[in-house]
């Protein structure tokens, strides 16, 4: 109530001229929307941020300030939680593999989407509608059933436990979802243009790579930040197919200390380590943020 | 290349049409066209077909095996693994567990970010063109960051949260003066785990499905808006009658992908309650999967759980598209805008995995 109260009055001070042509009910009811609407988007933001807020505190208090006030300052800022997490976690060697293994799966899947998305949308050939919807089932069925499958197949061709085999895997999986995206995409883009490529002599492959390719790079960008965002925060599949603790990705090296921590817990030094996973990220998040939203869009809207 | 390797395409090659300008997908097959083919549809295809089609299709075989994974033998039982599976108490809850999940998440993440995207799109001024309310962007920003983290890490900071005598949330308890909370265990109470697992996946969840309907409500036609403020809708009114009827297939969408991220969860509970709660009251269909088959080496038994799951997930897909089509779901508008849909269904799934 207090808060409608609050808003009500700078904004019957204002009142600009354009706006007099407002019924007093329109207005009246505009405010209490726009309150209404800010109350609620607050509260959320305080659900979503203080929790983070709260770790990234926690991160530099001892294991004894954290149990005995869970809000208060710390009284000293301890950064050696943050050295205890990087040596104790492993966190160095993680994140190189989990860097190595995304950036490799995401340029594969980029490229071979890109192809395979370009065949389908722009020729016509017998056996192309049963592609797409074979693609699309992949999309659809749990990857929990193909799990244990997945598992024998990979030792079949002695891919299991190895990068190599993680990234085709990553490949295949997210293959489906860039497809599709590329797909409509692909579709969109001018025939005349490619058409002028062929009459200056340029083959299939040069047609697609100087010419097409360049022209869907919007639609790239997209689809990377999605297939990046899912990769790097992909738990299962390293978890079922990647066992090995010196190829461990990020998540499974955090899932890991942090059940480590079960018997002498080091809360400090875990909340270092949750905040050094999350800033990278959160950090590349800040600065490519208009473009996630716009990638969103033209997910929806193409 | 396709001058020094001659091949029966090349050979046999007749001089084409010059580069007329009707349809390129009729001239002939040229060796360059083959290679580009080959290379282009071959590739993702061989890896899609070997990583994810054989699996599928193996999972079905196997879950009609007793096979234990590391010798070769095993036996054909038919049935006998799901009819074993539904004997079976802690696979039933389990079952019973991922139904609950699969009955709230969806619909409370769905109708917060319906309620974060309304406010953002339609809490500006009802004057003029369709504006956002001030500080939009902000607010769109702070909603999308628990997308941003990996899920195993929102598990681990709310399996902190929710600590009994470290977490801020019996903190915040006892400093309202709820004394009850001083060492209350959201995980390790029966009556509180699920609920608690529900709401960090739905904390996870909102701000990338607020974002994708923001995209949605701005896609609609600001005519539609005008009109019903002319016709004198209120702010409720336009949003029941106008926004939801209009990005309905992007909520019917965003429905099924949730439903499929919420009868896994398995990221979630791994991270918050890896033994499957007390009285495994949080445990789901992928924990147990994962334990019969890996822990246990009963992969034909697990992979008929898998079956299973997938059958649910269909069942529960069906059931969305069955209740939007009887609510009057428009199958023209999906069928107008097909190619549309489809990238949605899929941006959508980007966002479930």
């Amino acid at each position: 109530m207090s808060v409608i109260a609050a808003d009500r009055k700078p904004a019957s001070d204002r009142k600009p001229a354009s706006d007099r042509k407002l019924t007093r009910a329109a207005a009246s009811s505009d405010r209490r929307f726009a309150a209404i609407s800010h109350a609620l988007l607050i509260l959320w933001s305080v659900i979503v941020i203080v929790p983070m807020l709260w770790v990234l505190m926690s991160s530099f208090k001892s294991t004894g300030e954290i149990l005995s006030s869970p809000f208060s300052l710390p009284d000293h800022w301890r950064f050696e939680n943050y050295a205890n997490a990087w040596t104790d976690a492993n966190i160095g060697k993680y994140f190189l593999n989990s860097v190595i293994v995304v950036v490799s799966a995401l340029v594969l899947v980029m490229l071979l989407g890109a192809m395979c998305a370009y065949i389908l949308a722009r020729f016509e050939f017998p056996g192309r509608r049963l592609i797409y919807y074979v693609m699309l089932a992949g999309l659809t069925f749990p990857v929990f059933l193909a799990i244990v499958p997945l598992f024998f197949q990979l030792q079949n061709f002695g891919l299991l436990n190895t990068r190599p085999g993680l990234i085709l895997t990553y490949v295949a999986f997210a293959l489906p979802f860039t497809m599709f995206f590329l797909y409509s995409f692909f579709r969109s883009l001018p025939h005349d243009v490619y058409e002028a490529a062929l009459i200056d002599g340029a083959g299939d492959w040069r047609a697609f790579f100087q010419v097409m390719l360049p022209m869907a790079r919007p639609g790239m960008a997209a689809v990377a930040i999605f297939n990046f965002l899912g990769l790097w925060n992909q738990f299962l599949l390293p978890v079922a197919l990647n066992t090995d603790q010196d190829k461990w990705v990020l998540t499974q090296g955090m899932a890991a200390y942090a059940s480590s921590q079960v018997y002498d817990i080091d809360y400090g030094a875990l909340f270092a380590a949750i905040v050094i996973t999350v800033v990278p990220v959160l950090l590349v998040y800040c600065v490519f943020q208009r473009r996630i939203a716009g990638s969103v869009s033209q997910g929806t809207f193409r | 290349m396709k001058e020094t390797i001659p091949t029966a395409e090349t050979a046999s090659r007749r001089p084409e049409p010059a580069a007329r300008g009707g349809r390129p997908r009729r001239r002939k097959l040229t060796f360059d066209r083959v290679t580009f083919f080959l290379a282009f549809l071959g590739v993702p295809l061989a890896i899609f077909v070997i990583f994810v089609l054989i699996p599928f299709g193996q999972a079905i075989f196997w879950g009609m095996t007793d096979w234990r994974g590391f010798s070769p033998d095993y036996n054909f039982v038919g049935f006998d693994n799901f009819t074993k599976m539904f004997q079976d108490d802690i696979f039933l809850k389990a079952l019973r567990n991922v139904a609950l999940l699969a009955a709230f998440v969806p619909l409370v993440t769905l109708t917060l970010a319906l309620g974060v995207a309304v406010a953002i799109t339609l809490g500006g001024p009802s004057k003029g063109p369709v504006r956002g309310i001030r500080g939009a962007s902000f607010y769109r920003i702070i909603s999308f960051f628990p997308y941003v983290v990996p899920a195993i890490i929102v598990g681990l900071i709310w399996a902190q949260m929710y600590d009994p005598n470290a977490g801020l949330l019996n903190g915040v308890l006892t400093g309202l003066g709820l004394d009850h909370f001083d060492t209350f265990a959201w995980l390790g109470e029966k009556a509180t785990a699920m609920p608690a697992v529900m709401f960090v996946i739905i904390w996870g969840l909102v701000g990338f499905y607020a974002v994708l309907f923001i995209a949605a409500i701005k896609g609609v036609p600001g005519e539609l808006y005008e009109a019903a403020k002319i016709d004198g809708a209120g702010r409720l009114r336009t949003t029941i009658s106008i926004t939801l009827p209009a990005i309905r297939d992007s909520v019917q969408t965003a429905y099924i992908y949730l439903g499929i991220a919420a009868l896994d969860a398995f990221v979630y509970v791994q991270a918050m309650v890896p033994n499957g709660g007390p009285d495994n009251s949080t445990l789901t269909i992928s924990q147990r999967l994962f334990n019969v088959a890996f822990a246990k080496q009963q992969f034909g038994y697990a992979t008929a759980m898998g079956v299973v799951l997938a059958v649910v997930t269909l069942v529960f897909a069906a059931l969305v598209f069955l209740v939007n089509r009887l609510t009057g779901g428009g199958e023209g508008e999906s069928k107008r805008k097909a190619p549309g849909s489809r990238a949605r269904r899929a941006a959508a799934k980007g966002g479930a995995r």
